[in-house]
């Protein structure tokens, strides 16, 4: 999902990269707010962590495999501004270390995976975590959680290729959003997996403490809903509506449309109202729908295999029970 | 320990590698963002900058082996939206000038990456007033980055020479197992890092 150089035009990289400078500022301002000193060396383990982890190849049918993305794992187990620090710090490790994610698309690619992964993943995780108790709980969360955010994360990745008229969004979103819900479940699956695993090994790394559940802070609440979901209305709602681009109509407001011509490639089919797309994108709405509550079930019968019984764990596994 | 796959190269002695980093970091932008902007009906312009970045790596005597391997390794991920271009209408031609320009800033990024050690580039963004707790973050990052890909490889090494046949249904359990140790030894990593950091007057 990451975006190379050369397939974003200038609004939408300026755009994304004006809203993921924003997330992280505001993640790094949280940070030095509420995180106890003791935590900034974590930071950078947890950034090193999710890289060296991305590197354990998970085997899938036929010889391919898969791999964690982490962006969830973090939330959960770091709190949401932690995730959104440690996600930019990976995608920036890869991106001016290995040329993996192109450095004009590193705003795109922060706001998909770290913001609106990290901190929508967490706010999935925390609303159903709220809803169902205990380990099981956790567990379920997480794992829809994953999976949400790797749909949400290749959605807004299409939008943003379509709006820079890379490619049609008929064409991109289905391509995207179909396979990253079947990279989801994998995510999901390692995601919970993993959450088990540290909860029989660690389960005090699990409690709940003042640096992943941040007291309310209404403000920062606020404002990531807000350029999450300024985001998501620049990037996808334009390209699903009869509307007029609105990052299209702002660039030339702004007086640099000339200069986004980049991709001068005479946009094949410039508007969408063809009907095809129209039911395309409808198709693929209603497809994720569906996925939703498919992975949301999935999810809960996962939880119940891993975490059989939900009162015995509620009070936290004895010491030296495993 | 094992870290040659990381840049292995960014240490190595040519004119190229004497630049200052801040000269290359800007000029690597500057041509990535060149190569982005500029409209692409002028082929000219692109073959122009290949061959910049071609006497660039010459100079930097990186292997061409090496330097073409990593373009090629991280090509899949390019051609992989590019494709999507040829499902439309005239979609060869956006094709080939959307793989043509990616390629480019790659090779680009690989050569910045293989020329420059990523210390000096943290030293650059910190000059740059970049904030100090994500610089602190990326610092560490890089650091513990071959520790903890080294402990995951043994880890994975020691479960290797434990199981004798690796069964299927086990094993996401077990690679679930390896990740979940992996973090808590991160962790643990973190602590006794703090309390050395405060121990040399850290804050």
């Amino acid at each position: 999902m990451h975006i190379p150089d050369g397939f974003l035009d200038t609004k939408t990289a300026v755009a994304a990269g004006a809203l993921a400078a924003g997330a992280l500022g505001l993640a790094l301002r949280q940070a030095r707010a509420h995180l106890p000193p003791r935590r900034v060396p974590l930071l950078g383990l947890a950034a090193a962590f999710v890289f060296a982890a991305q590197m354990v190849n998970f085997p899938v049918a036929g010889g391919t495999s898969g791999h964690l993305i982490g962006a969830v794992l973090a939330a959960v187990l770091l709190g949401p501004s932690a995730a959104v620090i440690v996600i930019s710090a990976v995608l920036i490790v890869q991106c001016l270390m290995f040329a993996d994610g192109g450095i004009s698309a590193l705003g795109a690619n922060i706001f998909n995976m770290a913001v609106l992964g990290g901190v929508g993943g967490w706010a999935i995780y925390h609303l159903v975590s709220r809803a169902v108790k205990g380990l099981f709980g956790r567990v379920l969360a997480a794992a829809f959680a994953a999976w949400c955010s790797t749909v949400m994360a290749s959605v807004a990745c299409a939008g943003e290729l379509a709006s820079s008229h890379t490619v049609r969004f008929s064409v991109v979103l289905p391509a995207m959003a179909g396979i990253h819900m079947l990279i989801g479940v994998g995510e999901a699956l390692i995601t919970a997996l993993v959450l088990v695993a540290i909860a029989r090994a660690r389960p005090e790394l699990l409690q709940p403490d003042e640096a992943t559940e941040p007291r309310r802070s209404y403000g920062a609440v606020v404002a990531y809903g807000g350029l999450i979901a300024l985001g998501l209305a620049l990037f996808v709602s334009p390209l699903a509506s009869r509307w007029p681009d609105g990052l299209d109509k702002t660039a030339e407001v702004l007086g640099f449309k000339d200069k986004t011509a980049a991709p001068v490639l005479p946009a094949p089919i410039p508007d969408y109202e063809v009907a095809g797309i129209h039911w395309s994108t409808l198709g693929t709405a209603i497809a994720g729908a569906v996925g939703t509550i498919v992975v949301f079930v999935l999810a809960w019968l996962l939880a119940r295999v891993l975490v059989p019984n939900t009162r015995r764990e509620d009070t936290a596994s004895p010491p030296g029970g495993r | 320990m094992r870290h040659d796959f990381l840049d292995r190269y960014s240490r190595l002695d040519s004119p190229i590698h004497r630049l200052p980093p801040a000269v290359k970091l800007v000029s690597a932008l500057a041509l990535v963002l060149a190569v982005v902007l500029l409209p692409p009906s002028r082929p000219v312009f692109l073959a122009a900058v290949a061959v910049v970045l071609l006497v660039v790596a010459g100079l930097s005597r990186i292997p061409w082996p090496a330097l073409l391997w990593r373009v090629i390794l991280l090509e899949p991920f390019v051609l992989g939206v590019a494709i999507l271009a040829l499902f439309q209408p005239g979609g060869w031609r956006l094709f080939l000038i959307l793989v043509a320009r990616s390629t480019l800033c790659l090779l680009t990024m690989v050569l910045l990456s293989n020329t420059t050690p990523f210390a000096d580039l943290l030293r650059v963004l910190r000059a740059w007033r970049m904030p100090a707790l994500l610089v602190t973050t990326l610092s560490l990052m890089y650091r513990y980055l071959f520790v903890l890909v080294d402990e995951a490889q043994r880890m994975q090494r020691a479960r290797a020479s434990r199981t004798f046949t690796p069964r299927r249904r086990w094993a996401w359990r077990t690679m679930a197992t390896v990740v979940s140790q992996l973090f808590i030894r991160s962790s643990e990593r973190a602590e006794r890092i703090y309390a050395a950091m405060c121990a040399r007057g850290w804050r």
